[in-house]
């Protein structure tokens, strides 16, 4: 794939995942309120199991579909679908509001949850016999 | 409905333009600095926040999220950063027997990711 291919399935894959990030947020302040980034979690927890199981069952399969597809995949749709920033944003918003603890809650629950949803994902990818194309 | 439709064009706008700069800047920095350790991703994670962290300071937080906020936030550094990679390449560490390396790349992106939020919030003036 030459490299102006890559980067406009890496940028399409990206709009595409922050697009859903953003109606995960709308949807999650609508149902879940808005007290804590629940959205931010929740899409770094799935991205984190979507990457992977792309990453385990595309090393299964290095010539299947998946692996064509991987920079639309996994540079755009988890990079985009997953940030960074908001979740530092929400953990520093935290502090300004004078809920330091509430902060270092954020932190201390999402990191252990976006890495156990990499292995669950990998897990997954493993388990699923020797069909994976 | 119109103004929805905006919003969600500003923010798969934004959002494409930031997943190509980190996938430029992730592949010049492993250029530069090799692929023994997730370098690309920690540079644009913490560039990343030290940009949110400004504009969180010089804008404040919108009470209805704004075009700008849309655009920039939510749609072009929601999608340059990342938190998908950090956990596959720090999961990949740890896996490959380098615990303390795993180890390493989750202090430092935890510790500069609020540093440099704090640092750009501070630069911008600091609203809330």
């Amino acid at each position: 794939m030459n490299s102006l291919k890559t980067y406009l399935a890496v940028g399409l894959g990206s709009g595409l995942g922050s697009v859903l990030r953003y109606g995960v947020s709308l949807a999650s302040q609508a149902v879940l309120g808005s007290h804590f980034p629940w959205g931010t979690l929740i899409v770094n927890v799935l991205g984190s199991g979507l990457i992977g199981w792309i990453a385990a069952t595309a090393l299964r399969a290095p010539r299947g579909q998946l692996a064509h597809w991987h920079p639309f995949l996994v540079a755009g749709f988890c990079g985009g679908f997953t940030t960074f920033s908001v979740f530092s944003l929400e953990s520093l918003y935290f502090i300004t509001l004078g809920q330091a603890w509430l902060g270092l809650l954020y932190v201390l629950v999402s990191l252990p949850l976006w890495l156990l949803a990499a292995m669950a994902g990998e897990r997954l990818a493993s388990r699923r016999g020797f069909t994976a194309e | 409905m119109g103004q929805g439709i905006a919003n969600v064009l500003l923010v798969a706008l934004g959002g494409a333009i930031g997943g190509m700069g980190r996938f430029a800047m992730s592949n010049v920095v492993a250029r530069w600095l090799g692929k023994a350790f997730p370098w690309g991703t920690l540079v644009v994670n913490a560039t990343g926040a030290l940009a949110a962290g400004w504009l969180l300071g010089s804008q404040g937080v919108p009470g209805t999220p704004d075009a700008l906020w849309l655009f920039t936030v939510a749609g072009l550094l929601g999608g340059y950063t990342t938190v998908s990679s950090f956990s596959l390449q720090t999961l990949e560490l740890w896996q490959g027997g380098q615990a303390g390396r795993a180890a390493f790349n989750i202090s430092a992106t935890l510790l500069l990711g609020i540093s440099m939020a704090a640092l750009g919030w501070l630069l911008a003036g600091g609203h809330a």
